[in-house]
């Protein structure tokens, strides 16, 4: 099967100027993100991974390599709109995504630049809307939505172009821990039940643990990749690259260099717990 | 304070003008202010009242709305009035120092206020009655022949949304700076009309950087919707006449014959 993403030897200089010269972000960076399956990208601010979510759907264009989507290179033109469809991209700030006074004229705007016609627009906008969960608020003006509610708007925007993958940019980073839960439900039901694919940019650790692979970038290469547990019991390395862990995996961590002899891959607090039980109970 | 505007706000809802077609709402606007400048007698701004009253009635948006939105001009209204009552020559009615009032001058500063009192709140009712989209969309079409000379009228409704999407964000920025710089104790109140243009510095240097942040990122956002100008768009409601539009449009141009003929004859 294609990889939804195929990132290849991947260079990008962001132009410089005068004072500051240009500036090689990856240095051959490769990876490939499988259809319908949830990534999380994770690392510290300025390692280049919201950079990388922009070569995704040709918003930027690589200096060197080639970042093919559903075996469309990037770098073609005339594949531009296919390839945005198909890979929908939604930002941390929820205001800055919404162009319309109505909820449901914001979810159409990009089935009308994509020239579906009405009838259908319709169709979409209310599933799109049934998915993310906000039907009833159809007819209301967004900037007086929550902004979790905004941002399940911005999604639902995102997925009435029907694409195969959506790249989601910090999209809690600007939320309040209830818009965030409702965000991130969002996202895992879209991956569950609708197999879309889920790239998730990051750098909150409880928000990785959600995903099936997590990537650990840091200054523009990948460090680990792997399941959220075989990464995060990489506790040294992490933290070297400037990243906290979980704090289940920090308790089993701190105790076993006490001398306890736990496993680390406690991602949940009842996983955690049981492991902690199990122990005591041997011991 | 800030929070008070309504200036270009929408207020959904499902009464026969909300579903007027925006293309026949705004041809009406331009129909009711001609209609409103024509009216020169006592019977005339009854007729043009009367049509404003029945749309603002069939509209169910709450008076409180309009009071509310009138409250930022009343200043101009007032003073509108005062010239008129002041210097309008004709039959002197009282006169006290070096003032004079006149019969004219009451019927001209009464007729003033009316006259702007009735623009603003016929033209709000466009704005109240009809989404931004819906609006854009109208003009867009009906200003669409423009598009032969190459104005560049998608470009132009495009923006024209996208200030009217942003006028309640950057209301509720502007409050916030303003909030966080009299928390660093800046003062806005106080002092000559120089000072406190000068204190708006520290609130409009903030505000545009962050406008252009924000111009930028929704920018990539619509780039990522798919958005690459007009050609090929498709609309969620398309706008089609119904026959309510035609009856609407007729009504009007009966309504503007009528007002203008009562004018002529000084009614």
């Amino acid at each position: 099967m294609d990889n939804a993403i195929q990132v290849e030897n991947l260079t990008y200089d962001y132009p410089g100027s005068e004072e500051s010269p240009t500036i090689q972000v990856f240095e051959g960076l490769n990876l490939e993100i499988a259809e319908g399956s949830f990534v999380a990208v994770l690392g510290h601010n300025g390692c280049g991974k919201s950079t990388l979510a922009k070569h995704f759907n040709a918003i930027l264009l690589p200096t060197g390599g080639s970042v093919h989507v559903y075996g469309l290179d990037t770098q073609d033109e005339k594949l531009l709109l296919q390839i945005r469809q198909q890979v929908g991209m939604v930002f941390q700030n929820p205001d800055n995504q919404i162009v319309s006074n109505v909820v449901e004229e914001d979810v159409a705007f990009a089935p009308e630049n994509l020239g579906v016609p009405p009838a259908e627009i319709r169709a979409r906008v209310d599933e799109a809307l049934k998915l993310v969960g906000m039907y009833q608020y159809r007819t209301h003006a967004p900037h007086l939505l929550s902004g979790g509610q905004k941002q399940r708007i911005a999604i639902a925007g995102v997925i009435a172009m029907r694409p195969r993958c959506i790249v989601l940019d910090e999209p809690t980073a600007m939320l309040d821990p209830q818009g965030r839960r409702e965000v991130l439900a969002t996202i895992s039901r879209l991956n569950h039940e609708n197999k879309i694919t889920v790239v998730l940019i990051t750098h909150h650790m409880p928000e990785a643990v959600l995903a099936d692979r997590v990537v650990v970038m840091t200054d523009g290469g990948i460090l680990a990749d792997g399941t959220p547990k075989e990464v995060f019991s990489q506790v040294e390395l992490l933290k070297a690259a400037g990243l906290t862990v979980p704090e289940t995996t920090m308790l089993l961590y701190q105790l076993r260099r006490q001398g306890y002899d736990l496993p680390l891959d406690a991602l949940s607090v009842e996983e955690c717990a049981q492991t902690l039980r199990r122990f005591l109970a041997e011991a | 304070m800030l929070k008070d505007i309504t200036l270009g706000q929408y207020f959904p809802g499902n009464t026969p003008v909300h579903r007027l077609d925006p293309r026949t709402k705004l041809i009406l606007v331009v129909v009711y202010i001609v209609a409103l400048f024509s009216a020169g007698g006592v019977v005339s701004y009854a007729v043009v009242l009367a049509a404003l009253a029945a749309v603002v009635v069939l509209s169910k948006i709450k008076l409180k709305v309009i009071a509310k939105s009138m409250k930022p001009l009343l200043f101009i209204i007032v003073l509108t009035g005062l010239l008129n009552l002041f210097y309008s020559q004709g039959t002197p009615l009282v006169s006290f120092w070096i003032f004079t009032i006149t019969r004219e001058g009451v019927f001209n500063a009464v007729f003033m206020i009316l006259r702007i009192s009735m623009l603003i709140t016929g033209t709000f009712m466009l704005t109240y009655t009809t989404s931004p989209i819906a609006l854009t969309d109208g003009l867009e079409k009906l200003l669409n022949p423009l598009k032969r000379i190459r104005v560049p009228v998608h470009e132009l409704a495009m923006m024209m949304c996208i200030a009217l999407r942003f006028i309640p964000t950057l209301i509720e920025e502007t409050d916030k700076i303003m909030n966080a710089q009299k928390a660093r104790g800046a003062d806005f109140e106080t002092g000559s009309l120089m000072q406190r243009a000068k204190a708006l510095i520290p609130i409009l240097v903030p505000l545009f950087i962050s406008s252009f942040r924000r111009a930028d990122e929704l920018a990539v956002a619509m780039e990522c919707r798919c958005y690459h100008g007009g050609d090929g768009r498709t609309r969620l409601k398309e706008l089609v006449y119904q026959t309510m539009d035609y009856v609407t449009l007729i009504g009007g141009v009966v309504f503007l014959a009528g007002v203008i003929a009562l004018g002529h004859f000084g009614l």
